[in-house]
């Protein structure tokens, strides 16, 4: 526990001695804005919720989660780092772990510094708040998944800008199955399990229930199992690659 | 063994101070500190390392020399447990690198080639980093910080970030994280490559004045390091062991009582009768 603390603030202070942690977090508030006020039509809407902020919080981590995962492990394997990581007492699953959570507060960060639009529409109206917090609470742990796929694809390759591309697109992969576009294909000739299924696979799915407010239980485990998964994997990747 | 402390009356376990020192004790049977077994190591088809075996005991400087590519910073990684060795054991304390990566890896401070470290560091935060990782509490971590600074003479840069210092005191940055703990056991992958003369010989001297209850392993390509730290010198060339003596014996295998004379024959000879 304490080398996973001691690699998490290590990690933490990389994110903040340079500047990718400000443009991260100006370009995530941003873009936020723009899509909940012009795009999402919140005013127009005339309802007090953070539908039209939530909604496109998928999309939006679907391109800046994976430029924050990117460097997890490319950059240590670029630089030769991993070396001087991998020869500390530390394990591949404490280093794994502890560089994850770094990321993953990292977002939760930003996602905390989006509460002027809370501010917002509790002036403007009366919204329920429980249900803004369980999408906060959906928000957060969605970022969990799409850092834990960037986190094993940037454990494949030294070079970030591929770390990039692939997780957007296996990200993107995730988000998509849950859309009706999707969906429809499967439609006309599938049974409807394996529509359930294609579906139960998409972060769409499993957010959108919890940004209603409806905490289930199985959308949680959901996400928990997903982070689990990729972590497992980054840690099956890193021990490979550091052997041959 | 007056280093090691009583054992406190009030108190049954040891704290991490003491357990240290009672860890860097030399083995009470005098095992080597580091035992090396045909150890073997192929990345794809190339054989790197063949069946290798040594050891280094405390108080011994082990030079590693050999061409490039010859294996030394494959078995360096090895016995620092960053490669997983396909064949044969690496023992350092008894304790077996394959079993117990992370205790072996406690007891040795390690120099990878190149001295990486986060450059967006500063010397004092990326310090503080590998002491929390050593597992010193917050006490003792400023007070083995202050005494490596001091020693590895890195005042004047404590507060500069890493990318910013040259290649001399970044080297010295990699030397403070491998010493930090006072490890008995030391493996340092070219600590000298590319630095001036000056620092090369204060480098030197550093590894001298540490040698005395240490076991130290230091590959270089400059034979005369060879001469001025080392009191053993192996030579690899092609993943095998061809020289395992003292510096003077490598010496008189020159008619000309020449190093460089004797490790281009010693290598030559090799690659002549790989080639007939």
């Amino acid at each position: 526990m304490r080398n996973i603390i001691a690699i998490t603030k290590r990690e933490l202070y990389g994110y903040f001695s340079t500047p990718v942690a400000y443009v991260f977090i100006v370009i995530f508030l941003f873009m936020t804005g723009i899509f909940t006020f012009y795009v999402g039509s919140f005013y127009e809407r005339n309802q007090a919720d953070l539908d039209p902020f939530f909604n496109f919080h998928p999309w939006l981590y679907l391109f800046l989660l994976p430029a924050i995962a990117m460097r997890l492990w490319s950059e240590e394997r670029k630089s030769g780092t991993i070396e001087l990581l991998m020869t500390l007492p530390v394990t591949i699953t404490e280093a794994v772990v502890g560089k994850f959570v770094a990321a993953w507060l990292f977002s939760a960060v930003a996602l905390v510094l989006s509460f002027p639009i809370w501010i917002t529409v509790n002036y403007l109206g009366d919204p329920d708040n429980t249900v803004i917090l369980s999408a906060y609470t959906g928000s957060l742990l969605m970022a969990g998944g799409f850092l834990a796929i960037g986190s094993c694809v940037s454990a494949l390759t030294r070079s970030q800008v591929i770390a990039f591309v692939i997780s957007v697109v296996i990200c993107f992969l995730f988000v998509l199955s849950g859309f009706p576009m999707v969906l429809n294909v499967f439609q006309s000739w599938a049974p409807q399990a394996l529509i359930d299924a294609v579906a139960s696979f998409s972060f769409l799915t499993h957010f959108s229930a919890i940004s209603k407010g409806v905490i289930d239980l199985r959308d949680i485990v959901y996400f928990a199992v997903l982070i689990v998964f990729w972590l497992y994997a980054t840690v099956v990747v890193i021990d490979m690659k550091k052997g041959g | 063994m007056e280093n090691i402390p009583a054992m406190p009356v009030d108190r049954r376990l040891p704290d991490r101070t003491e357990l240290r020192s009672l860890l860097r004790s030399p083995m009470p049977d005098n095992r080597p500190a580091i035992e090396v077994k045909s150890l073997d190591k192929y990345f794809g088809p190339i054989h790197a390392v063949r069946k290798i075996s040594f050891s280094v005991d405390h108080g011994e400087v082990l030079g590693f020399l050999g061409p490039n590519g010859a294996g030394k910073s494959t078995t360096m990684k090895m016995i620092a447990g960053f490669l997983r060795p396909d064949g044969g054991t690496v023992l350092v304390n008894n304790l077996n690198v394959i079993d117990d990566p992370v205790g072996v890896k406690a007891r040795i401070g390690y120099l990878p080639e190149g001295a990486p470290s986060y450059g967006e560091m500063t010397v004092e935060k990326f310090l503080r980093f590998i002491a929390e990782i050593r597992g010193f509490d917050s006490t003792e971590r400023d007070k083995c910080i202050a005494d490596i600074i001091r020693i590895i003479n890195l005042g004047s840069v404590r507060k500069q970030t890493i990318e910013t210092l040259s290649k001399g005191y970044r080297r010295r940055v990699g030397l403070a994280q491998a010493f930090l703990h006072d490890p008995d056991v030391l493996i340092m992958d070219e600590p000298t490559d590319g630095l001036d003369p000056n620092q090369k010989h204060e480098v030197r001297s550093l590894i001298k004045n540490m040698s005395s209850n240490k076991a130290i392993i230091i590959s270089t390509h400059i034979l005369e390091e060879v001469d001025a730290v080392c009191t053993r010198a192996i030579i690899i060339s092609a993943g095998e062991i061809l020289f395992d003596g003292s510096p003077g014996e490598l010496r008189a295998k020159s008619d000309r009582n020449d190093i460089d004379d004797a490790f281009r024959s010693i290598t030559t000879a090799q690659a002549t009768g790989l080639a007939g």
